[in-house]
């Protein structure tokens, strides 16, 4: 059994040690928004926050959870930094088809989070693990920016 | 294998479907889904409430004033469900806040793709353009209703009422009424026959920004997809593929995977044998231990590099004419110098971030499927031939599907046959969920197929082209599915050389001929975002640019003189050149080579012309820079859908122009997940500048038309920064060679 908070909330898994956040948190804690795409950590789809730190939950080993906080695209936008960066995304209509979406925006909150002020630079340095197959990448950096600058 | 056949259309219509005709598609489903079975409302969230008004198949009011459309096509990222929300709130006069969206349900009566007769189904950039009138006629009825209602209550005439943002008022005596107070009595009117239409000069809605409908689902992680789906007692399924095309099962040792905890069920069906458990992971890791040996006696085992060597040979004789014009041949035997160029295209895999998956529950009334589903029709054919059931018993939820990129419309209906004959093997005893696995969608095949083109030319003594010969080798996509008899003629499928047989520019003698290879090559394949333009856009794009250098001509103006009959073309090849300063010179870039490059392609009705610039570094590593985009889609329904679709489509390309590439090795894909199969990651992404040509015809689609010209103007931008042309695709590491 590993106990850990999902979003601020206790939870438990009785699941091998090895088992995938990803899939822990996908097929038995029932939250899911946070998206598989590859099973490799190529993508960036399944990525979700680790005592803060953004993980690839589908190469992330349940252990690795015990006793931590884990934060989802369904708890981010409990913080200002994840609010205002779903503002961004709604307001510049980032998404397409919405899959790889849930990623970016917690790829885009970490970086926010360690760079109020990212340039064009840093958000393709900080972004590139993350992939959009419908390539709304002009959009991404965009509403990085906007992000930034509402919480400035 | 079903016996579902599509015949007597003209497959040039087909192709041609931003024409606006309706054909006339004649398919066994004269029995398709009454009324009652498969209803607006049933599918998403459930029947409308009570008091609530649904006067047609796509609009509904509830008491509380929220307007539900019925998306008939599938939302995959293009926009569609904000597009056809516009069309019918911009009649309605409603309340975009007050706007939902949900999936139509199967029924080829009312929700067929009006360009496809009586199928329904997402494909060829149509959705927006079959729909125009019909969904702003579904508007504009349920105006007139609530309208008619108002003006009963108040005992007004009906032309003095006034509708705006979801608010039906009298201003002569200052009273208001919102939709939903109207609702109940709207819905006890009849449904009005006819209704005008608004004149487009009074649009408030087309033409003007619109929120998308699923941004918010789509940033929260409240967005369904079939991924998503979690059914009571359901069991996910995983397949073992056989290691190459054809090949089957002829024993499995399935003893380690049965004893692995969790694991439900193990079963063999046609594609392989299927691992089902409560969970993923655990099915993944049962699957592992399978001991499964192969039968591969009728198995493909070509490889790419033999394949296009055969594809060379056959492409020194004459294949199946597609078009002619004049005398080709005669020209150029004739000509003291011919200008000859062979072109190589890779499969590539649609690679869309949702690996394929679906959701299916069988019992006693038939079965019911949750699919990011986009080609209804087909598919409950297909699948109900499979069950033992009438189509119209087999019920399509639609969901969100995480990208497509042509994939989901399968003509076999791959992923969904797979789902049946496991719900099958286990006699419907659970729902179940079949995933795949990165590596098992992008080694199933349906790829866009490999070609090879050659083209020989020959220029006037003026330098204009006097003949043009292209010849293409490679598999059909028609043949053997359901659309073989409308779309191949005389040996030609239109999809093969669709963007090179209605080759804009004016030349004389023009001879397009095909060689169709499926007889020898057995890898599945289908279509990929923009289809046949893929791959011709490309050969014709690069090609005149070719004979413009050889005519010593500016690439713009020499194209420019041969489309004097295709004001379309030259109008988005002008306002992208002008857009992107092409008459100025490039700014210099420190330590590398700048260049500029420039292609214009019509499909599926919409023109697109793009201007990419490039900097190629001293080692032949290169950026692109930026990309100008003009592109002439008719009446721009939802100028930043438009704009977005542009910008996907350009990244999309750019991906497969540097990287794509699926090649097969003794019958074996030899990629698998994303570290051999790039995709575009945002530090590769260009600038992007999108510009709309203002028009009044109808409007066409976008979600494929901006794809093509990006790879040809990349490659004729590297040709003025290096002089190298560059014809095999991908470009991967050719300049620095």
């Amino acid at each position: 059994m590993t106990s850990f908070t999902l979003n601020g909330r206790p939870v438990s898994a009785d699941l091998p040690d090895d088992t995938p956040l990803l899939w822990v948190v996908r097929d038995h804690l029932d939250l899911t928004g946070t998206k598989f795409g590859c099973g490799m950590a190529l993508c960036g789809a399944c990525t979700m926050h680790l005592d803060g730190e953004p993980i690839r939950s589908c190469s992330t080993p349940l252990s690795a959870a015990a006793g931590k906080s884990l934060t989802t695209i369904e708890g981010i936008g409990e913080a200002r930094i994840g609010a205002a960066v779903q503002a961004a995304w709604q307001k510049l209509d980032v998404v397409q088809c919405g899959y790889c979406q849930s990623g970016q925006i917690m790829s885009a909150v970490a970086l926010l989070a360690s760079n109020p002020k990212p340039s064009d630079a840093d958000i393709d340095a900080a972004m590139s693990g993350n992939l959009c197959r419908c390539a709304t990448y002009v959009r991404i950096r965009a509403a990085i920016h906007e992000a930034a600058q509402a919480l400035a | 294998m079903t016996n579902l056949t599509l015949h007597n259309v003209s497959r040039r219509n087909f192709l041609k479907a931003g024409s606006g005709l309706t054909l006339a598609m004649v398919l066994p489903l004269a029995h398709a889904a009454p009324a009652g079975v498969a209803g607006p409302g049933i599918a998403g969230s459930g029947p409308l409430a009570a008091g609530s008004f649904s006067p047609n198949a796509f609009v509904g009011i509830g008491t509380d004033g929220v307007v539900t459309v019925l998306s008939k096509h599938l939302e995959m990222g293009q926009g569609v469900y904000t597009g056809l929300a516009t069309l019918v709130a911009e009649e309605l006069d409603a309340d975009w806040s007050k706007l939902v969206v949900e999936g139509a349900p199967a029924d080829a009566v009312r929700y067929n793709n009006l360009f496809w007769g009586a199928v329904q189904g997402t494909g060829g950039s149509t959705a927006i353009a079959n729909s125009f009138e019909q969904l702003r006629q579904a508007g504009a009825a349920a105006r007139a209703m609530l309208v008619q209602a108002a003006a009963a209550r108040w005992s007004v005439p009906v032309a003095e009422i006034v509708v705006a943002e979801g608010v039906v008022s009298h201003p002569a005596s200052g009273r208001r009424a919102g939709f939903g107070e109207l609702a109940e009595a709207a819905g006890r009117l009849p449904v009005p026959e006819n209704v005008v239409l608004k004149d487009p000069k009074d649009f408030k809605l087309i033409g003007r920004r619109a929120p998308r409908t699923d941004s918010v689902a789509k940033t929260t992680g409240r967005a369904m997809f079939t991924q998503d789906v979690k059914l009571p007692g359901m069991l996910v399924a995983v397949v073992a593929h056989p290691p190459r095309f054809g090949a089957v099962v002829r024993e499995v040792d399935d003893k380690a995977a049965r004893a692995l905890p969790g694991v439900a069920e193990v079963v063999r069906i046609p594609s392989g044998v299927a691992v089902l458990a409560g969970d993923y992971w655990t099915a993944k890791r049962a699957r592992e231990v399978l001991k499964i040996d192969w039968d591969e006696s009728k198995a493909w085992r070509g490889s790419s590099g033999q394949m296009f060597a055969d594809y060379r040979k056959l492409a020194a004789g004459p294949g199946a004419v597609a078009r002619r014009d004049g005398d080709a041949d005669k020209a150029l035997g004739n000509a003291a110098r011919v200008i000859e160029a062979e072109f190589v295209f890779p499969y590539l895999a649609h690679a869309a971030m949702e690996p394929l998956n679906c959701v299916m529950r069988l019992d006693a009334n038939g079965c019911e499927v949750w699919n990011g589903e986009q080609f209804q029709t087909v598919d409950q054919a297909t699948l109900a031939a499979i069950l033992g059931l009438k189509p119209e018993q087999v019920k399509l939820n639609m969901l969100y599907a995480g990208g497509s990129f042509g994939r989901r419309a399968n003509p076999q209906s791959d992923y969904l046959v797979e789902t049946a004959h496991i719900v099958k093997a286990i006699g419907g005893r659970a729902p179940v969920k079949l995933v795949w696995s990165r590596e098992d969608d992008m080694r199933a095949g349906y790829y866009r197929p490999a070609y090879l083109h050659r083209l020989r030319a020959v220029l006037d003594e003026k330098g204009r082209p006097l003949a043009w010969a292209q010849r293409i080798v490679g598999q059909s996509i028609a043949l053997g599915s359901p659309f073989e008899s409308m779309m191949i003629k005389d040996g030609v499928d239109a999809i093969s050389v669709e963007g090179a047989a209605n080759l804009p520019y004016a030349i004389p003698n023009l001879t397009v001929d095909l060689h169709t290879t499926n007889a020898t090559v057995k890898v599945p394949v289908q279509w990929w975002r923009s289809v046949g333009s893929t791959h011709t856009g490309f050969s014709t794009e690069v090609f005149i640019d070719e004979l413009a250098a050889a005519a010593g001509a500016d690439p713009v103006a020499y194209r420019l003189a041969l489309l004097e009959s295709h004001p379309r073309h030259a109008a988005v090849l002008k306002l992208a050149s002008d857009k992107a300063g092409w008459s100025r010179p490039l700014s210099a870039a420190a330590g590398g080579k700048r260049g500029r490059g420039v292609a214009v392609h019509e499909s599926f009705s919409s023109f697109v012309a793009q201007v990419v610039e490039t900097t190629v570094a001293a080692d032949g590593s290169f950026k692109v820079d930026r990309v100008v985009c003009a592109v002439d889609c008719g009446i721009a329904i939802n100028p930043d859908v438009i704009r977005a679709q542009m910008e996907g489509s350009i990244g999309f390309a750019l991906a497969a122009a540097l990287s794509g590439e699926i090649t097969l090795k003794d019958g074996q894909v030899e990629q698998s997940n994303f570290h051999d199969y790039p995709v575009l990651r945002i530090n590769e992404m260009p600038l992007v500048e999108v510009y709309i040509v203002p028009s009044a015809a109808k409007p066409s689609g976008v979600g494929e038309p901006g794809v093509p010209p990006l790879a040809p103007a990349l490659v004729n931008a590297l040709f003025a920064a290096t002089g190298k042309r560059i014809r095999t695709l991908p470009i991967g590491e050719q300049l620095k060679t």
